[in-house]
């Protein structure tokens, strides 16, 4: 296998963009991102399209050509990949593999959602789809649905409040206020958490993702070829893994864990020959509050239950332990779903470069993203490592 | 939404109007819903078998942004209830009122109008549960 690295990366920011249309945020991702890697389009070989609903929020498939006839770059090999709301890591995770194995020298990893084309109610139904159509979505079930049933198993599970739970959404507001590209650059409270519209109980608007847009990209080449692109400072991929669980929360054991995420977290970690206590900078998958707390244990960072601790203690703060969401997570930064996987690559990349602005973390030099398809039915762990 | 289809209604029925997920035969393990290979001992030979229809409240969730095929039925009350056979199942709650919702309760399976496919479309009909009559 040989080395990869990530030479370019791009991002629009995160909102509401009435404007743009899908094709539009996912060119410009791209540019931004080719033009920061110093190289030009017809460089490139391979795309990889992260992407969830576009068929059903723009009834448009087949983003591959779409996509390639935009840029100008038809010809190339381009494809969507589809893993629900962790589509853009699984697209990372497929263009690690194309320049490891030696196939493709130069590939896009991008991603790109375009959510508010449709109602909410037409958005829900569309995101339900991550879980059984024919066993789960016929229940009724919203997706936040889904990770309130999560929620209530955790609080009872491990005595834990909403109280604090509600703790890491106000964290990724904080640190979002300094991000140009979040959706939402403003604090709030865990009384306004609290007091907010209760959208499946008991989960509370505050504690849920928003509708976002968005498109995000990465330039990816092996690692010799890095070293002459850009000689400042080149981040590798040390550690990419992929891992499915049983798609619905009701075929697993206990709920309350995510096997997904622990197994491509030990793969991932083995690969970059790391322990969690060597990672500087971290973006989890945090749809709704919840999951930020399991996450952070899954990943290793702290006991099952006791990650509310982590997050209380400021351990996840710029200068904590592990810092964790400084982008402002899927709550604040915004969550376009089959984008976000890339967006976290980006700013892991961004961080190891040192070009975090406020939220900068000190010499960082390892990172870690967890991008999280569905209710935990599939997840990708990447590590980045800065080489200088 | 889902794109309304007879074919997928009529299909489903035979395991959708009851509670019937499968059993290896070689483990014994029982799965909800089918699958077509053991995930402990790797067996292909299951054999379909009818669930339990009573059974415990796990944790539940009410409902007030519901996707577009069920916005007239919201707000509504979802549960994971766990069968006495300790399979476990995502169901809609019924005939209950939310002050009693609670983990732990005893509930059961009803017969229970699921979704409407719009105007033009069929009724889907399955398992919804309530709680227990004692």
């Amino acid at each position: 296998m040989r080395r990869v690295a990530i030479v370019g990366v791009g991002l629009t920011k995160v909102g509401e963009h009435w404007e743009q249309s899908l094709r539009d945020l996912y060119a410009q991702a791209v540019l931004n991102a080719i033009s920061d890697a110093g190289l030009e389009l017809k460089d490139v070989q391979a795309m990889f399209i992260g992407n969830m609903s576009s068929g059903c929020l723009q009834g448009q498939e087949h983003l591959g050509s779409l996509l390639a006839t935009h840029l100008g770059i038809q010809g190339v090999a381009a494809v969507k990949v589809e893993a629900a709301c962790g589509s853009g890591g699984a697209a990372f995770h497929q263009a690690v593999l194309a320049i490891a194995s030696g196939y493709y020298d130069l590939v896009i990893a991008g991603g790109v959602e375009k959510m508010t084309d449709v109602g909410t109610e037409y958005l829900t139904s569309a995101l339900i789809m991550a879980d059984d159509q024919e066993y789960v979505a016929s229940t009724g079930i919203s997706f936040a649905g889904l990770n309130a049933l999560i929620y209530r198993l955790y609080m009872e599970k491990y005595n834990v409040k909403q109280e604090d739970i509600a703790q890491f959404p106000v964290h990724e507001h904080y640190y979002a206020q300094f991000v140009d590209h979040a959706q939402y650059r403003y604090p709030i409270t865990v009384e306004q958490v609290l007091r907010s519209t209760v959208v499946a109980d008991p989960i509370r608007l505050l504690e849920c993702s928003p509708t976002s847009d968005g498109a995000a990209a990465a330039v990816l080449c092996p690692l010799e070829m890095a070293k002459e692109i850009r000689g400042d400072c080149i981040v590798e991929v040390v550690g990419s893994a992929l891992s499915t669980d049983a798609i619905s929360l009701n075929e697993r054991a206990d709920p309350t864990t995510f096997t997904a995420t622990v197994k491509a977290a030990e793969k991932a970690y083995k690969m970059a020959k790391i322990t969690p206590q060597d990672v500087d900078v971290v973006e989890v998958h945090d749809a709704y509050s919840i999951l930020g707390i399991i996450d952070l244990e899954d990943l290793g960072f702290a006991e099952k239950g006791r990650g509310v601790e982590l997050v209380k203690e400021g351990e996840i703060a710029k200068e904590g332990r592990i810092p964790t969401n400084l982008s402002g997570g899927l709550k604040a930064r915004g969550h376009p779903i089959g984008a976000t996987g890339i967006y976290q690559i980006v700013e892991i990349v961004k961080q190891l470069r040192g070009e975090f602005g406020k939220n900068q973390v000190d010499n960082a030099e390892v990172g870690l993203s967890q991008s999280i398809g569905g209710i935990g039915g599939t997840v990708i762990v990447n590590i980045l490592r800065r080489l200088r | 939404m889902v794109t309304p289809s007879c074919p997928r209604v009529w299909r489903e029925q035979k395991y959708k109007y009851r509670l019937v997920g499968v059993r290896c035969n070689r483990c014994g393990s029982i799965y909800y819903p089918l699958v077509r290979v053991c995930s402990k001992c790797k067996s292909t030979e299951l054999t379909p078998v009818e669930l339990p229809r009573k059974g415990i409240l796990l944790s539940y969730t009410i409902i007030h942004y519901p996707p577009v095929e069920f916005k007239k039925y919201a707000p509504y009350a979802v549960g994971l209830v766990e069968l006495e056979n300790g399979t476990k199942v995502i169901a809609q709650l019924t005939d209950i009122d939310f002050s009693e919702l609670k983990p732990g309760i005893k509930v059961e399976a009803v017969f229970r109008r699921l979704r409407e496919q719009g105007e033009e479309g069929i009724i889907e009909y399955g398992i919804k549960f309530r709680r227990a009559l004692e």
